[in-house]
């Protein structure tokens, strides 16, 4: 199953790191999801501009979640607990959800980590793909994401609502 | 005959396989060794990657040694996380540390 630029996309409830409960899309806003893992170098390179990125929204009015989907019985390091302890040690400015049946990264035929997806207020998913053209370029900032952000603030559809998610591939339960 | 044996391990969850190919070329020829022949061997399962010792992908053994060594990573299909000399992760070695490995896995040899 999968979820086309414009269609509404896939409702879903997960915990974060705290136990607290958080579902999407809420009507509230634009809401940003990242498909990640706490182990991918792909993930790890691009972080901190998705952080960043999350950090110079909030106040937009956008809500950015993190989703790890990966199977934890094969790759420990995506583990619950594991996912705690980064978000410990780590200053996060957005949840970091455990999907732990896989079925949100099935709705969304999430592929890699990261993948993208911003849905805008009327819960209409409006961009997919990778953060920006280049994981080794911090310079890059997560452009396409802002571009996109940018477009679905000003309630416009992005120019580029759709590119091609580069990472991990998302690690399936047999 | 090169004096360096190489072997790349792979595996296709990672999409890092032909960049990590390209950079130890790049790498090989730098350092004269251009001639060298690299293995490629994939890791598709648990049991390959344990006897294996693989850490992620990709994996490069020098003369039969990973030439990143054994800590970090855990043994297990997965992508490997490196990191560059100016402090950046990445999903490939840094080309002067292949380099610096290079050299020296030549110099013990000749």
């Amino acid at each position: 199953m999968s979820v086309a630029i414009g269609d509404k996309a896939p409702e879903f409830e997960l915990p974060d790191t705290e136990g607290a409960s958080w579902s999407a899309p809420n009507g509230d806003g634009a809401t940003v999801l990242v498909f990640t893992c706490n182990h991918c170098p792909y993930a790890l390179a691009w972080h901190d501009r998705i952080t960043e990125a999350a950090r110079d929204y909030a106040d937009r009015g956008v809500r950015f979640l993190a989703i790890s989907s990966n199977d934890a019985d094969r790759y420990p390091r995506d583990s619950y607990d594991a996912m705690k302890a980064r978000v410990a040690r780590e200053d996060w400015p957005m949840p970091y959800l455990y999907d732990q049946t896989q079925a949100v990264a099935r709705a969304y035929d999430a592929k890699t980590t990261p993948d993208v997806f911003v849905v805008d207020a009327e819960g209409r998913l409006r961009y997919r793909g990778a953060p920006d053209s280049d994981y080794e370029d911090p310079g890059q900032q997560a452009q396409w994401l802002r571009e996109a952000l940018d477009a679905v603030l000003g309630g416009e559809q992005p120019a580029r609502a759709e590119t091609k998610p580069v990472g991990c591939s998302i690690k399936w339960k047999a | 005959m090169s004096v360096v044996d190489l072997e790349l391990l792979w595996w296709e969850g990672c999409p890092s396989t032909e960049r990590a190919l390209a950079e130890l070329r790049v790498a090989l020829a730098d350092v004269g060794l251009g001639d060298a022949e690299i293995r490629m061997r994939e890791i598709d399962n648990d049991a390959k990657a344990e006897q294996a010792g693989f850490r992620g992908s990709p994996t490069i053994l020098i003369n039969g040694e990973d030439f990143a060594g054994a800590d970090g990573d855990d043994i297990g299909l997965g992508c490997r996380v490196y990191r560059r000399r100016d402090g950046r992760i990445s999903p490939t070695p840094d080309p002067d540390d292949l380099r610096e490995a290079l050299k020296q896995a030549a110099a013990r040899e000749r």
